[in-house]
């Protein structure tokens, strides 16, 4: 049985469709992100599960209860809001305490259960002061312990780092998941940004105007993306159009592209991540993609370098070579060859509309 | 300072007109304070001397402090009842979504829009017509007096809750709710601590408004029940001397000292503004 199971979930507002379709099973202690650009989505679905918007179709199932229509007091849900929310007028350990007191724990093991919380969140010491007088990085550590303190079924955070600063950010994404696995919190986390959930999540579901369009783990999203809009939003990547010569071989103009087997043929998109491109100086060899060097950008451990080709624009991401190799001496205009083994060639359908905007593109 | 500075002349300009207004909210007030310890029975500038004897003389006039008594009685019941009702109307324009809602919020706004005499010429003609109606007498009595006077206090109450349960963002109670509170806990615990000011404000106001109110009351009032301002309009139609002025000076003093002590509560001026 599942912790939390969406079924064909659907919202509707007058006109505009919000959430269409969206499925999802969730097992005990998972960490599920819902990743997507904003306006796709995320807070609707999550909402749905906390019960502040009823859904149009579908139901939503806690533990194997239908509580599709049952109100939010009624869901055992702990939810942490994206502007925190914390009771301005109570001091946070009466803010910890609200969930209890609402479950009618008694005084005395309320007390110790909203000491363990602050301990759990590092903020023992502040129990008496008010939201205002704290930090907005302390601030969310209140909401975090207001909603991990009651043991909820599902655990929903929606955008919960999106107000700090990078560096806390960072530091937070660490502690949240750290706390998440220590109490074996099944999680569904709300987010727009792609390394978040990378880095946090057990699985993925990449979201797309209401839609999902796939689900899976960081990895075999990042790896095997079943269609342009996961491949682009997710890391960078580079994307060829044109028809399936053989197996193995993508025809884009003059160039013979490697990819992962197809029909001859098929007009495909091939998608092939940066990393995975090899680059070897000089224009001798044969195969391979011939190209000259554009803009070189140098960043720490990594180098980009964009090489213009006969089939477009190409990026290329390598670590930084040593002084003295070969690679390192590239200035632009030079002319160099470019390869890939066919598994890092991914062919995938031509779906248009995502295509372009995100070619190449950082959708940070 | 440099007086060919434009910015010298603009903060002169702004403290002036500061202190302009300032004057004029303030001048009547000294003045009516000033004036009620002058000697002579008819005011006229300047004093020949000062005294306290129409303070003793308001004392002795036993209709002021009945007055006094009735409409603080008065003010306390209209408060009451337009408070409650008017928290909960806000309540419902801010946070409900019904057709119609709009038209309502500035219906409830109305009476602070039609003058006193035109609002108590109008009730007391709908006064008149139940009874006719249904024979059931309402002018004259204490109920349609304070039933008039709640419709003073509906617009002030309506509009400084409103202001203050805007400033109660809807996360909060949905927060209130995920924690497994329901609508009524939520309200209790969340809502109305948080729109305390407001209500607060709203009270005191709303008193002030009713406290004061010569207009509908003087249409509407029944035998025996005057409150303190017709009590001193009836003075005004035999005496003219400082001992009104006196009367005044004391209302003024006890509804500063009622602002001072609800300030330290909440803080008005962040309710007001
Ligand atoms: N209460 C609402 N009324 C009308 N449209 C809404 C409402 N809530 C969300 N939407 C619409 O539904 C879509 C998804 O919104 P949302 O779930 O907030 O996206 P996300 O959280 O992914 O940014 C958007 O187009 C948004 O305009
Ligand atoms: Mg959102």
């Amino acid at each position: 049985m599942s912790s939390l199971s969406l079924q064909g979930l659907r919202r509707t507002y007058s006109a505009t469709v919000a959430v269409d379709r969206v499925d999802l099973d969730m097992a005990q202690g998972e960490l599920v992100a819902l990743l997507g650009p904003s306006g796709c989505g995320k807070t609707t679905t999550l909402r749905m599960v906390a019960g502040f918007v009823l859904p149009s179709a579908g139901r939503v199932l806690i533990g194997g209860q239908d509580v599709s229509r049952a109100p939010p007091y009624a869901r055992d849900t702990g939810m942490v809001f994206q502007g925190y929310a914390l009771f301005p007028h109570m001091t946070v350990a009466d803010n910890v305490g609200f969930g209890l007191e609402m479950r009618r724990v008694g005084r005395a093991e309320r007390a110790t259960r909203i000491a363990e919380a602050l301990r759990l969140v590092r903020l023992d010491g502040l129990a008496e002061r008010r939201p205002a007088q704290l930090s907005g990085g302390q601030q969310q550590r209140v909401a975090l312990a207001r909603a991990l303190v009651v043991n909820p079924s599902v655990f929903l955070l929606d955008e919960p780092l999106s107000n700090l600063d990078a560096r806390l950010r960072a530091e937070v994404r660490v502690e949240i998941r750290a706390l998440q696995q220590r109490l074996g919190l099944t999680t569904l986390f709300v987010t727009h940004d792609q390394e978040e959930a990378l880095t946090m999540a057990d699985r993925l579901v990449v979201m797309d105007r209401g839609r999902v369009r796939q689900t899976g783990s960081p990895e075999e999203l990042y790896e095997r993306p079943d269609n342009l809009f996961v491949a682009s939003f997710l890391g960078r990547c580079n994307i060829f159009r044109g028809t399936v010569e053989r197996p193995g071989r993508l025809r884009a103009g003059t160039a013979a592209l490697p990819c992962d087997g197809g029909a001859p043929g098929e007009r495909s998109a091939l998608v092939v991540r940066p990393e995975r491109v090899a680059i070897v100086p000089g224009e001798a060899g044969e195969g391979g993609l011939p190209g000259r060097v554009g803009l070189v950008t140098y960043l720490g451990g990594l180098t980009d370098w964009h090489i213009d080709t006969p089939a477009g624009p190409v990026l290329v991401t390598r670590p930084t070579p040593a002084e003295g190799d070969a690679l390192r001496r590239l200035s632009p205009g030079a002319p160099v060859r470019l390869d890939w083994t066919e598994a890092a060639g991914r062919l995938l359908a031509d779906d248009e509309h995502t295509a372009d905007k995100h070619r190449q593109g950082d959708p940070r | 300072m440099n007086i060919w500075d434009a910015t010298f002349w603009r903060t002169l300009v702004w403290r002036g007109g500061v202190g302009a207004v300032f004057a004029v909210v303030l001048l009547p007030m000294v003045a009516v304070v000033w004036l009620s310890f002058f000697n002579q029975e008819i005011a006229s500038f300047p004093p020949d001397g000062y005294t306290w004897r129409w303070y003793v003389n308001a004392w002795d006039q036993k209709q002021f402090a009945r007055g006094f008594i009735n409409s603080l009685q008065l003010a306390a019941i209209a408060t009451v009842i337009g408070v409650t009702a008017g928290t909960a109307a806000a309540v419902a324009l801010v946070r409900g979504r019904f057709p119609g809602r709009t038209a309502l919020s500035g219906l409830l706004l109305g009476p602070l829009a039609v003058p006193g005499v035109v609002l108590g010429t109008g009730l007391y003609v709908f006064f008149v017509q139940i009874d006719n109606a249904i024979d059931f007498q309402i002018v004259a009595t204490l109920p349609g007096l304070i039933a008039a006077h709640v419709l003073l206090t509906i617009p002030w109450t309506v509009r400084l809750v409103s202001a203050s349960l805007l400033g109660v963002t809807a996360s909060v109670e949905e927060a209130a709710a995920n924690l497994g509170a329901r609508p009524f806990t939520v309200f209790r615990r969340v809502t109305l601590p948080m729109m305390r000011a407001g209500v607060v404000a709203a009270a005191l106001f709303s008193f002030i408004q009713s406290f004061e109110n010569l207009e509908l009351t003087l249409l509407l009032v029944g035998p025996g029940r005057s409150t303190l301002p017709v009590e001193m309009l009836n003075y005004l139609n035999f005496r003219v001397d400082p001992t009104l002025a006196a009367v005044a000076a004391v209302q003024i003093v006890l509804i500063g000292a009622l602002m001072l002590i609800t300030d330290r509560f909440v803080s008005l001026s962040k309710v007001v503004s």
